[in-house]
């Protein structure tokens, strides 16, 4: 790792100046990517924000038909949440299944959609949830805030403090995971709103990112089951191909996924 | 250059370290505690893995910065003297080893898996809770025994407090 300095900040306000201040700084919030990709000497940041023990950034709220969860909670609490089970148990899932404990127990959600890793998890629930990030300065739209591999709508020294989901009628999630990273080869998230709106997402197969799913949408939107699936077809054009699997491989990781996923929904 | 405070077995310590500094190497090169290992260095394997504040973490995954005011338990602080900890006993029972490269970080893990589900321990959840600690030696079939033998052991032990 090239050196760098440490700053600790007890709230969002010095966080935030503590950045203005440095030429390069990075926020680190569990470290669980930022630490690895700094060892590999890929990330040199001048100066890194520990943003580990601010308290407004932790915690889950759920009001009225709104579960918001704050940037710095981490994994762990995101799962054992009882109002996340109550409210979004896809959340609640998907977190179950996402790294490993030691991992679960020190990364959180802003990381991961800061982040925006084309197979992390979190941006499929956020895409398919229709939710909304809340940064210091302003909300932006799941629509809006995933640009593509590794690249987001915040602005340098923006900083995520909460997700808000809008609790659907019934949402599911699956994936196939990498026996090695844990990370998703293909994950899908489905929901159906409760205005019946019917959003598909799937991280890890798309070349741009997480993406949405509109021929699947229409096909749910029609018939709320896995079979109603079957006939879909997913082009591989534009999908990741790796040693891992080809974009055909991945085209069909979709369907699958997502059949999985409506037959888990709840 | 920083003074990080930790607690480490119990003892308070205050280490100079650089910022970049990792909390494995304040472990292994600052307090000589080499029972902590680094096997990948890329948070895959859980040969690093300590407790912080009671939760089991990767060493190599965090700033030793980030483990400042916390308490931290390593392989060499789980033994009471010269008795082991039931669930270094039961890996020496079971055979729960061969090179024992892995085994530091798997008894943490372990120990960090028992607490968390009691007694409501069974064979598939054992493998399913240690796929962060690799073994490339013993095809996990004697450590997830040895597991599952602590877990009763730790229930009994803890009974008897």
């Amino acid at each position: 790792m090239y050196q760098t300095v440490y700053r600790r900040a007890s709230s969002v306000d010095e966080a935030v100046a503590l950045f203005s201040k440095s030429s390069e700084a990075k926020f680190l919030a569990g470290g669980q990517t930022l630490l690895p990709v700094m060892k590999q000497r890929l990330a040199s940041p001048s100066d890194v924000i520990d943003l580990g023990k601010i308290k407004e950034l932790q915690g889950v709220e759920l009001s009225g038909d709104v579960l918001t969860i704050k940037a710095g909670t981490t994994y762990f609490d995101i799962m054992q949440n009882a109002d996340v089970k109550k409210a979004i148990p896809a959340i609640a899932y998907l977190t179950s299944v996402l790294g490993d404990p030691a991992v679960r127990y020190r990364g959180t959600i802003g990381g991961s959609i800061a982040n925006n890793d084309p197979a992390a998890d979190f941006p499929a629930a956020l895409l398919a949830l229709g939710a909304t990030v809340k940064t210091n300065k302003r909300s932006i739209t799941a629509d809006d805030f995933f640009q593509g591999l590794f690249t987001t709508a915040l602005e340098d020294g923006e900083l995520i403090t909460a997700v808000s989901f809008p609790v659907p009628a019934k949402a599911g999630y699956e994936k196939m995971r990498h026996p090695a990273s844990r990370f998703a080869l293909t994950g899908v998230f489905v929901a159906q709103t409760k205005s019946g709106e019917v959003r598909v997402a799937a991280t890890g197969a798309s070349q741009s990112g997480v993406m949405r799913v509109p021929a699947i949408e229409t096909a749910l939107k029609a018939n709320w089951s896995p079979s109603a699936i079957d006939s879909v077809s997913i082009s591989a054009s534009n999908l990741l191909a790796d040693i891992h699997g080809t974009a055909e491989y991945r085209a069909n990781l979709i369907k699958v996924m997502a059949q999985r996923a409506v037959a888990a929904a709840r | 250059m920083s003074t990080v405070k930790l607690t480490v077995n119990g003892k308070a310590v205050a280490v100079d370290v650089e910022d970049r500094t990792l909390l494995v190497q304040l472990l292994r090169d600052h307090l000589n505690l080499t029972g902590t290992h680094v096997g990948c260095d890329t948070s895959q394997c859980g040969a690093c893995v300590v407790h912080m504040d009671g939760k089991a973490v990767k060493s190599c995954t965090m700033l030793a910065g980030q483990a400042d005011g916390a308490s931290i338990t390593t392989i060499e602080g789980i033994a009471k003297g010269d008795e082991l900890h039931p669930m270094q006993a039961a890996f020496r029972d079971n055979h729960g080893l061969q090179c024992g490269y892995c085994t530091p970080g798997m008894i943490m893990s372990a120990i960090d898996i028992v607490h968390r589900y009691g007694g409501q321990l069974d064979e598939a959840t054992v493998r399913h809770e240690l796929e962060g600690n690799i073994c490339r030696c013993t095809g996990y079939h004697n450590i997830v025994k040895a597991v599952l033998d602590a877990a009763g052991r730790m229930k009994v032990s803890q009974a008897a407090e």
